[in-house]
C-alpha cells in the first residue's frame, strides 16, 4: 500500500509538470507577451533557488546518515521532560515522506505509547532543518527562530491537548 | 561509507520525486504573478489578524506537497504584499493539517486521533501565526 502510495505521488508529480507546461503552451498560443514575461520570472527564481538546493542535498544526507526509525524507537521509551524532548528533536530530525512513518509509529501505539507523543511528533516533523535556507532565503532570521520555536511549543501543547481530549472520551 | 552513499542516493530519490513538483509550482507562480493584479491579494486578505490567519489556514490546510513548496509559495505571497499573519498560517497548516494523507492516517492511527490531530493543527496554525506574528512585530 505505502508503495503503491509512493508511484502514486511520483506520478502526480509529473502528471502537475505536464499539466502546468500545457498550460504554457495554451498562453504562448493566446498571449505571447505574458508567456515570455512569465518565463523571464521563472528562469529569475530558478537560478536564485538553485544555490539553496545544493545546500539542502548536502544537509538532507547528514539527517538521512544520523536518524533512523531504530533511533526514534529507541528513544520513545525515555520517560518525564527528556521523553518530550527526545519525541520533539526525532520529529524535527526524521526524514522522508510522512506516511512512511504511520507504521511505526501505530507500532508505538500498540506497545503502549499515548496517542499524544505521536501527535507532538508528528507536529515536530514540520519544523525541517535541512530546508532552513530555503525559508531563511524568503524570510529573516529573527522570523525563522521566532516561528521554530513558537511550533515546537505548540508541539507539546497540541500534545498535552490529545492526551486528555482521548483520556476524556474514554 | 556504504551507509554514506546509501544516504547520499536516499536524498537524490527524494529530491527525483519532488523537483517536478517544484518546478511545476515555479512554472506556475510565474505566470500567476503576472496574470493576477496585486490589487486582488489586498481584497482577500485585509490586514485582519484573525481573518487573514483564518483564510491562510484554511487555504494551507487543503493544499499539499513538499513543505518546501509551501515556503517558495509563502515567499513569493510575501512579495506580492499578503500578510505576514496569512503567509505564516498557510505554511503551518500546509505542514500541520493533513487532509489528502487522512485517510491513509486514519485507517493506521485510528479515525478518532487523525480527526482531533488534524483539527487542533488547523485551530493551532493560526494561533502560531498570531504569536509569531506579533512576537516578531513587538518582540
Amino acid at each position: 500500500m505505502i508503495h503503491q502510495d509512493r508511484v502514486k505521488r511520483k506520478n502526480i508529480s509529473w502528471y502537475f509538470l505536464a499539466a502546468v507546461v500545457f498550460v504554457y503552451i495554451v498562453v504562448a498560443c493566446i498571449n505571447f507577451s505574458l508567456f515570455s514575461t512569465s518565463i523571464a520570472l521563472f528562469s529569475k527564481l530558478i537560478v536564485s533557488i538553485i544555490p539553496i538546493f545544493i545546500i539542502i542535498c548536502i544537509l538532507m544526507t547528514i539527517t538521512h546518515y544520523f536518524i533512523t526509525p531504530d533511533f526514534i524507537t529507541k528513544h520513545f521509551a525515555e520517560s518525564g521532560i527528556r521523553k518530550w524532548i527526545f519525541i520533539i528533536i526525532g520529529g524535527i530530525l526524521s526524514t522522508g515522506p510522512i506516511y512512511m512513518w504511520y507504521p511505526l509509529l501505530a507500532d508505538l501505539r500498540k506497545k503502549g505509547v499515548q496517542y499524544g507523543y505521536i501527535a507532538t511528533f508528528l507536529y515536530s516533523r514540520a519544523i525541517k532543518i535541512p530546508l532552513l535556507p530555503v525559508i531563511l532565503f524568503y524570510f529573516n532570521a529573527k522570523y525563522v527562530v521566532i516561528l521554530t520555536a513558537v511550533m515546537i511549543g505548540i508541539s507539546v501543547m497540541q500534545g498535552i491537548a490529545i492526551n486528555r481530549i482521548l483520556q476524556f472520551k474514554q | 561509507m556504504r551507509t554514506l552513499r546509501r544516504s547520499a542516493t536516499k536524498t537524490v530519490l527524494s529530491f527525483s520525486k519532488i523537483i517536478p513538483l517544484i518546478v511545476g509550482m515555479i512554472l506556475l507562480i510565474s505566470l500567476i504573478s503576472n496574470m493576477i493584479p496585486k490589487s486582488l491579494y489586498a481584497t482577500i486578505f485585509r490586514k485582519n489578524l484573525f481573518l487573514d490567519s483564518l483564510i491562510g489556514s484554511a487555504i494551507g490546510s487543503i493544499s499539499t506537497g513538499p513543505p518546501i513548496t509551501s515556503y517558495i509559495i509563502g515567499g513569493e505571497l510575501l512579495k506580492e504584499g499578503v500578510s505576514l499573519i496569512a503567509v505564516t498560517a498557510f505554511m503551518v497548516a500546509w505542514v500541520t493539517v493533513g487532509i489528502i494523507q487522512f485517510p491513509f492516517e486514519s485507517i493506521i492511527l485510528g479515525m478518532k486521533f487523525a480527526i482531533i490531530r488534524n483539527a487542533t493543527s488547523f485551530v493551532f496554525s493560526i494561533v502560531v501565526a498570531i504569536i509569531t506574528v506579533l512576537l516578531f512585530n513587538y518582540g
